[in-house]
């Protein structure tokens, strides 16, 4: 077992070494799959930040719940205590039938209740989530009609489902490019690493009539693909970094402009390990083949 | 024991380079080959550690046919075989003591126990205090010794040497004979190929003259 990390340890070493020799050829490749990678990752962190902004401007997708014409309080105060017992609810608020004749009033509609004597509309709970997963809402709905006073229950669904559709759509197209892009990458590693093994192979060679085995042989060359893979994902973390920074300012004033709280929020230290850690892979990968 | 069984080798191009050699050397055997330029004294000496495999018949070792092994399996039997061959085959791009360390890293010798052998084998061919210097900056002669520190760092129980003397000033020549010499004395089984047998007299071998690719005479 010591051996066995003494030996990956000095193919980790050695590999250092063939890629500080040449540190430009180094550099060049690491640069390319940096970039490479930068494209998609970028564009999952500016997904992310559209789904963001999308909530932020239009408002939070909500779900209205309209109770029963003859609720006493107690039966409010009864669908109240099912809410608070919902999961992934951002927040609900009560509307009063009162309240929703005087809104009604204040919006100039008033006139068309005007011949019926007592208020017609129900009592209400206005729902937001913290999720825009339709299929999270569908279900919700279903739940919630099921509620002892409760009459009708509305999704403004369809918006929801517009954006989700929209968002989906763009997440597809990058996990396309993504795996496109991969390819790309391993295709340069693997190049990389034939033009290593070419200038190896005198190395490679001598090592062979000494009784080395494959794996003996392979060993550093994997290391090489995966440090590679690191130094380019590195700079794909830096380029993203990078472009958000530059995003920061024009985004702010245009949220500004809009009136809307939005600021930009770069990739977690998760989602950046996950992004080095992806790159290596991709790497070794190029380096199997 | 090493065993050729009726074997032949045929290169590319339908060369018979060794025509049905039968020949069994014992452990502890010094042998020393010789024969003219092209009789099949380099093709003989590779097929031990399978550099080469021959067209026909069976080459053993220790009971063991390295002629039919497995490309996974010959590893294991060549770090058990010193091999000096024609051209030193040192890297140029590493240090001295780092050539010598190569076999011992590759058998996964621990790293204390490879310098202390490292050193070891260079004082034994005269080059200890110069482990940190680079094959090129050395004369013909220096690389061949480490060539060979290479070859017996492992402590192998078979030493295979391909002229290891030629192109030396007869000086150096007979130093390095005398360092063979010493192996076989110490136990190994040694084999050389060399165009100058007087230079292993001492030690008495057992001579083998190849001729186009058999054995002519054996004494
Ligand atoms: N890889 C090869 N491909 C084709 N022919 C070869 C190869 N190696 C050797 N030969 C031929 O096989 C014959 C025997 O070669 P070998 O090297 O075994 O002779 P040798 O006795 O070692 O000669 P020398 O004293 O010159 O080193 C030679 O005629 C040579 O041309
Ligand atoms: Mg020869």
């Amino acid at each position: 077992m010591l051996n066995w990390l003494y030996l990956h340890f000095r193919a980790f070493v050695l590999a250092l070494k063939r890629l500080g020799k040449q540190p430009f050829g180094t550099l060049l490749s690491a640069l390319v799959m940096g970039i490479a990678l930068a494209l998609p990752a970028g564009g999952y962190v500016l997904l992310d930040n559209v789904s963001a902004l999308a909530r932020g401007v239009s408002g939070a997708p909500e779900i209205s719940i309209f109770l029963n014409n003859d609720v006493d309080f107690a039966q409010i105060e009864a669908v109240r205590r099912n809410l608070e017992n919902v999961p992934h609810l951002a927040d609900f608020r009560f509307v009063s039938r009162d309240e929703a004749l005087k809104q009604l009033e204040e919006s100039g509609l008033g006139d068309v209740l005007g011949g019926i004597p007592a208020n017609p509309l129900p009592d209400a709970f206005i729902v937001t989530l913290q999720s825009d997963d339709p299929e999270l809402f569908e279900v919700l709905k279903a739940e919630m009609k099921d509620w002892p006073d409760v009459a009708h229950v509305q999704l403004d669904s369809a918006w929801v489902k517009r954006l989700a559709a929209l968002l989906e759509l763009a997440r597809t197209m990058m996990l396309a490019l993504s795996v496109l892009l991969g390819f790309a990458l391993v295709i340069v590693t693997f190049n990389t690493v034939r033009l290593q093994i070419l200038t190896q192979k005198n190395e490679i060679e001598v090592s062979r009539l000494l009784g080395a085995t494959d794996r003996f042989i392979r060993r550093p060359f994997y290391w090489f693909g995966g440090l590679q893979g690191v130094l380019g994902g590195l700079i794909a973390l830096g380029a993203v970094w990078g472009g958000i920074e530059a995003l920061r300012e024009p985004v702010a004033k245009v949220a500004e402009a809009y009136g809307v709280m939005i600021s930009l929020s770069g990739p977690d230290w998760r989602e950046s390990l996950a992004l080095v850690g992806i790159a290596a892979a991709l790497g070794w990968l190029g380096t199997a083949i | 024991m090493i065993i050729f069984d009726s074997v032949t080798k045929n290169y590319p191009g339908g060369y018979v380079a060794l025509d049905g050699i039968n020949l069994e050397i014992a452990p502890g055997e010094m042998v020393v080959l010789s024969g003219h330029s092209g009789a099949g004294k380099s093709t003989l000496l590779k097929l031990i550690p399978a550099f080469e495999r021959p067209s026909s018949g069976i080459v053993q070792i220790n009971g063991q046919n390295v002629s039919s092994l497995s490309r996974r399996a010959i590893p294991y039997v060549r770090r058990n075989i010193g091999v000096v061959l024609q051209e030193t085959r040192l890297l140029f791009d590493r240090s001295i003591s780092d050539n010598i360390l190569l076999p011992l890293v590759i058998n996964g010798h621990p790293p204390g126990e490879a310098g202390r052998r490292v050193s070891a084998a260079l004082e034994r061919v005269g080059l200890a205090g110069r482990e940190k210097e680079f094959p090129a900056g050395l004369s013909g002669g220096e690389q061949q010794r480490v060539a060979i520190a290479r070859a017996f760092v492992n402590r192998p129980s078979i030493l295979i040497a391909d002229e290891p003397t030629a192109h030396l000033d007869p000086a150096y020549a007979s130093e390095i004979a005398g360092l063979f010499g010493s192996f076989n004395e110490a136990g190994v089984t040694v084999l050389v190929a060399t165009h100058d047998i007087s230079l292993f007299r001492y030690w008495s071998p057992r001579q083998i003259i190849l001729d186009h690719g058999r054995i002519l005479t054996e004494q």
